[in-house]
């Protein structure tokens, strides 16, 4: 049985107790809302994008420290980037969690930067349950990309 | 002289199961409950000896496949003291029997403008289909508010059902445990000229249920809440409410006549039975009703007001302030299911962390999103108790919530 240390890494519980970029950016910032209707989990994404790149992002919402630990790394390892690069990433972070490809002629993933903190997050697939909280963020993420478009 | 918890645990084989070498403790049974033996055997049984299908066959086999469904029906009357058998209609569960008087009493009974009644501690199968009928028909929809200590506020109650056609309210809150005052609730009702439609989910496995005592007009409760398998569930309502709505769904078995041009339904309770319904389901249905007839459902309760005072109690003085149970303190105003707050600590990591103890508890919304936006909080951790949990479940819920503390850091 996989043990909780496999799960509440360290670097998880500081990012829950002090997330990064929290807050709300007003319009035109683009804002996407997600829900886990499994825990009731709720969680906003705003994000700033200018000549395809996301120049700023803010996390509002409530959520278990994995769903709130993922939101917050993300926010950290987006901010900056361009779009292309986050959807690269986004697919990344979903496939270390054991997330089917959804678009099957997807382009090969670019997969020479390291992950970095989001390493942390990959024991969370150990607990199949949880993987709906971390990939939470993720997926508003996308929502909020597709609409900036 | 009560029974005692530990020698019916016995009785149940998926609890004897140790996870990762230690033994289950096993608290979410107002999610679901678990199975007796009783339960498992009469359904094998009937499978392998008495299985065929029911009101259609002339054979022997048949026959006694019927007698069996029929059986069940007539147990099902006995534990709710329903007047009549053919009251008694088997649904899926719980959610398709509220389903069935929304869409089939109301479609027939109600009108733009009308009102129906319902409480902040509904579970969402007694919100969504009225939600559903209510932009369908431009119904309006009023709710009874609840008092700081999860009961409900029935102040406003008289001017709340002025003029309304439904009052449909749970007898138990599946999230704060509250025991509703159901009579009062359905005079209530009766004497502002609406129906009253019980949600008996949670009340009915633990307490002992008389509808004719309460006066209602519609219960609705599942068979699996009450140990017995899911797949079948019960709408009983009085005979002329039901005798006087159109069918829900349509298909073999419900009908009487079928022509080019039209149809005629069959008597109660075949109405609302459309197509095969649960067979073997039913069976353990009543093997579960047999189960806990012969525990007493007396027995049931005080069993749960004994273990909800210790679980309490235990919480309280290990934890003080560091623990908020929601809904009212006293046992005699709850059933034994407990959503509570643990410090700061998300109750999905709560769940989590006790899981590793092998404790279940549920951890999320309870499907009351409503009831949980006016408790500010997006999800409670819930522990329930039944039958076969006895103080030591309780005292090792408090041991294994002292890890989530010391994880956290909180």
């Amino acid at each position: 049985m996989p043990g909780l240390e496999d799960l509440y890494r360290e670097i998880i519980l500081d990012h829950y107790r002090t997330p990064r970029n929290q807050g709300e950016l007003p319009p035109p910032a683009v804002r996407a809302e997600g829900h886990n209707p499994l825990c009731g989990d709720e969680i906003q994404v705003y994000l700033d994008v200018q000549d395809g790149i996301v120049t700023d992002i803010k996390i509002g919402g409530q959520g278990c420290s994995i769903s709130q630990s993922s939101a917050s790394m993300m926010s950290a390892a987006v901010k900056g980037k361009p779009v292309a690069e986050i959807r690269n990433l986004v697919r990344r972070f979903k496939n270390m969690m054991s997330i089917e490809e959804e678009d099957g002629n997807a382009p090969p993933l670019d997969e020479s930067r390291p992950l970095g903190d989001l390493e942390a997050l990959r024991g969370v697939v150990k607990f199949p349950v949880r993987i709906k909280c971390a990939t939470l963020a993720w997926n508003t993420l996308l929502d909020g990309l597709d609409q900036s478009n | 002289m009560n029974f005692d918890p530990v020698v019916v645990k016995k009785d149940f084989p998926l609890l004897e199961r140790e996870v990762n070498g230690k033994p289950l403790v096993y608290l979410d049974s107002a999610n679901t409950s678990q199975k007796p033996r009783q339960v498992i055997d009469a359904m094998s049984r009937f499978m392998e000896t008495s299985y065929a299908p029911i009101n259609r066959s002339a054979y022997q086999l048949a026959a006694e496949s019927t007698d069996a469904f029929e059986a069940a029906r007539a147990a099902v009357r006995r534990f709710i003291n329903a007047p009549k058998v053919h009251e008694v209609v088997f649904t899926k569960n719980a959610t398709e029997a509220l389903n069935l008087v929304a869409h089939s009493w109301g479609s027939a009974n109600l009108r733009a403008g009308d009102v129906v009644v319902l409480t902040h501690m509904e579970h969402h199968a007694n919100i969504v289909p009225w939600h559903m009928l209510a932009t369908e028909r431009g119904l309006k929809l009023r709710w009874v508010p609840l008092t700081a200590d999860g009961q409900l506020d029935l102040t406003t109650l008289p001017e709340l059902l002025d003029g309304a056609k439904i009052f449909a309210f749970t007898a138990m809150s599946n999230v704060l445990g509250t025991l509703t005052p159901v009579k009062q609730l359905v005079d209530a009702a009766h004497a502002a000229g609406a129906i009253a439609i019980v949600d008996g989910c949670q009340y009915v496995p633990h307490n002992p249920t008389d509808v004719q005592a309460w006066g209602a007009d519609f219960l609705a409760f599942s068979s699996h809440k009450l140990c017995g398998p899911s797949g079948i569930g019960v709408l009983w309502g009085r005979e002329a409410l039901l005798d006087a709505m159109p069918p829900f769904l349509g298909g073999g078995n419900m009908i009487a006549d079928v022509r080019l041009d039209g149809f005629t339904c069959a008597e109660l309770p075949a109405k609302f039975e459309a197509g095969t319904p649960p067979i073997t389901e039913a069976v353990g249905m009543h093997a579960a009703i047999s189960y806990l007839s012969s525990l007493g459902m007396d027995n049931v309760r005080e069993h749960e007001v004994e273990v909800t005072a210790y679980a309490i109690d235990k919480l309280k003085a290990r934890y003080g302030d560091d623990i908020t149970i929601h809904g009212p303190t006293d046992p005699a105003l709850r059933g034994a299911t407990l959503s509570f707050k643990f410090k700061d600590i998300h109750p999905h990591d709560v769940s989590q962390v006790l899981d590793q103890a092998n404790v279940c508890v549920r951890a999320g919304h309870h499907c009351a999103k409503p009831l949980m936006k006016l408790l500010g909080a997006n999800a409670t951790a819930r522990a329930s108790f039944y039958i076969y949990n006895s103080t030591a479940d309780a005292d090792a819920l408090a041991d294994a919530l002292a890890n989530a503390g010391d994880l956290f850091g909180f």
